[in-house]
């Protein structure tokens, strides 16, 4: 759908844990083929310290409800005053932004991989993986047991696989260091989203077996549509804007040292 | 209801709002957004003569009221413009305006002389005010007598409408804006990018990976409308203003100030519809004050 800058009405903000918020947002016009791994980006109001808008990818659609929903965890004062809006309010929103990751296809073996508030983008991509036939298993990281959210959500559309950094909750690690990304499982592709250092090590791992590999970036943004030229990361062409190239690369394309 | 039409020496603009450049791609990005062509002119991304990567990541920070920027004049070189985004900026009707930059006379030269051929490109905006380069850009807006040779030089190449973009980093930039228009510029803009700088008090880091870049958005208001006034008294050119307007009223304050037009930078990025609604605000204020025309507040300052 065309790029739109529009208020959208808050449909509920739902407190998930101490630090995440899930805000559903309607807008007026019709929402249609939203890419899994898309964004929007926020103005927040009442935050003399967001000067900029706020990125956060579109963690859910509900075409049927005209409703989309996002992940936002508190981190500053941004986040903050944002947790806090409520039932009703409006948001002004830029969206949908961003290309997505690009589809598998039906009979695939996929692996979502999500860390912390990374996971935001992988719900809407099991949804829509699992319509079109294809096996989707969900690994998501976090440091402790009350930081995964959403894990029952998650699992409708796939089995989910858990690892906490303290081991209070599933295999005691970092995402890489659950067996499901070990070379037996053969997964067609996997899809990655979440800190740096996690992303880095999920493309080694996934050089080192030989499967298709996609990471979504979140670098720091001015406007969001490819004209300040901020979010530039690395890539094989030369500098590309992660704001309307990305935030999803393939990790082929982009110069990492994996 | 008022007549919103501008002059800039022969650029006859609909309305006094362009944008700045650097904030506005190729004007492409914003269609979906806005009708580019109810503006009264685009400025495009800047442009060199070899293709740019411009600097490393990180390129901004946020600051209060504003932002930094180090982007390093990123674009793909004359060759690139002229092949394939040329024929895109065609099929606007609206004034289309290039931003040259270069590291020396010669390539500025070079450059005015490529765009100089392009029948839909209705003026050059000679960028001597970037500061993020390493070699040339503000470094020849920041010298009375570089400033008079660049452009000197690019007018003997250059016959369509001069504009000489100025930077604020200077201790008197109306001397400079004199020593432009005595050398042949039909116009000056200002301000571009204050020189700025933000530390990361935890890592102990700068957060630019150039360690200062260029102060932009509504913190800069002042004193970009400060300078703007003192350099619409030194010169008889017309004068666009620009330096964080976000609003009709800011944009008003500017031109009231002297400015002839306007440009809206940083603003972009928050809005970007905002160039639409600054359009729609003058409108309404000329017709609240029962004034004619746009011309009618440029320099009307009540002192």
């Amino acid at each position: 759908m065309k790029k739109q800058v529009c208020d959208l009405t808050v449909i509920n903000n739902t407190r998930l844990n101490h630090d995440n918020y899930l805000i559903e947002l309607k807008p007026s016009i019709k929402l249609e083929n939203i890419q899994p791994g898309q964004f929007v980006n926020i103005q927040v109001k009442d935050s003399p310290t967001t000067f900029l808008r706020r990125p956060f990818s579109i963690h859910d659609v509900n075409y049927y409800n005209n409703t989309f929903a996002i992940l936002v965890k508190t981190v500053g004062d941004g986040t903050f005053k944002l947790s806090k809006i409520e039932k009703n309010e409006t948001l002004d929103v830029v969206f949908p932004l961003g290309n997505g990751f690009s589809e598998p296809s039906k009979g695939e073996k996929i692996l979502l991989i999500g860390g912390g508030v990374g996971i935001a983008p992988m719900m809407h991509m099991a949804r829509e993986s699992k319509n079109i036939g294809v096996e989707v298993h969900i690994l998501l990281g976090a440091r402790s047991e009350s930081d995964h959210i959403l894990v029952n959500e998650f699992s409708q559309f796939g089995q989910v696989h858990l690892t906490t950094d303290d081991g209070t909750l599933g295999i005691h690690g970092f995402v890489t260091d659950h067996d499901i990304m070990s070379s037996k499982w053969k997964f067609d592709r996997f899809y990655c989203c979440g800190p740096d250092p996690m992303m880095h090590a999920v493309a080694k791992r996934a050089k080192a077996l030989k499967t298709e590999c996609e990471v979504s970036l979140e670098n720091m943004m001015a406007c969001g549509f490819g004209v300040c030229l901020c979010c530039v990361t690395k890539t094989n062409e030369g500098n590309k804007c992660v704001c309307t190239e990305g935030p999803v690369f393939n990790i082929n394309d982009l110069e990492w040292q994996i | 209801m008022a007549d919103l039409s501008v002059k800039i020496h022969k650029l006859e603009l609909k309305n006094p709002v362009m944008t700045a450049s650097g904030t506005f791609g190729n004007g492409v990005e914003f269609d979906d957004f806005i009708d580019v062509n109810a503006l009264g002119g685009i400025l495009l991304k800047g442009t060199t003569l070899h293709h740019r990567e411009g600097n490393d990541y990180p390129r901004m920070a946020e600051t209060a009221l504003g932002m930094l920027n180090a982007v390093g004049l990123q674009n793909k070189g004359v060759d690139y413009f002229c092949k394939h985004i040329y024929p895109i900026v065609s099929k606007y009707s609206t004034n289309v305006i290039v931003n040259v930059n270069g590291s020396t006379i010669e390539e500025y030269i070079e450059l005015t002389q490529r765009i100089n051929e392009l029948e839909h490109i209705a003026a050059i905006e000679l960028n001597i005010s970037c500061p993020n380069v390493k070699e040339g850009g503000m470094a020849f807006g920041t010298s009375c007598p570089m400033a008079e040779q660049v452009t000197r030089e690019v007018r003997k190449v250059y016959d369509k409408t001069l504009i000489v973009k100025l930077s604020p980093n200077v201790t008197n930039i109306a001397e400079i804006a004199k020593a432009v228009e005595a050398q042949g510029a039909d116009s000056v803009s200002l301000v571009n990018t204050f020189l700025g700088m933000a530390v990361n008090a935890e890592t102990r880091k700068p957060v630019l990976s150039t360690i200062t870049g260029g102060l932009s958005g509504p913190a800069i208001k002042p004193i970009a409308l400060r300078m703007v006034w003192q350099v619409a008294q030194a010169v008889k050119v017309p004068v666009i203003g620009m330096g964080g307007i976000a609003s009709a009223t800011d944009a008003i304050e500017f031109m009231l100030a002297g400015a002839s037009a306007v440009q809206i930078g940083t603003a972009n990025f928050n809005d970007p519809q905002c160039t639409i609604k600054i359009i729609k605000g003058i409108e309404e204020y000329l017709d609240r004050h029962k004034l004619l025309s746009a011309s009618d507040i440029i320099g009307k300052l009540q002192m």
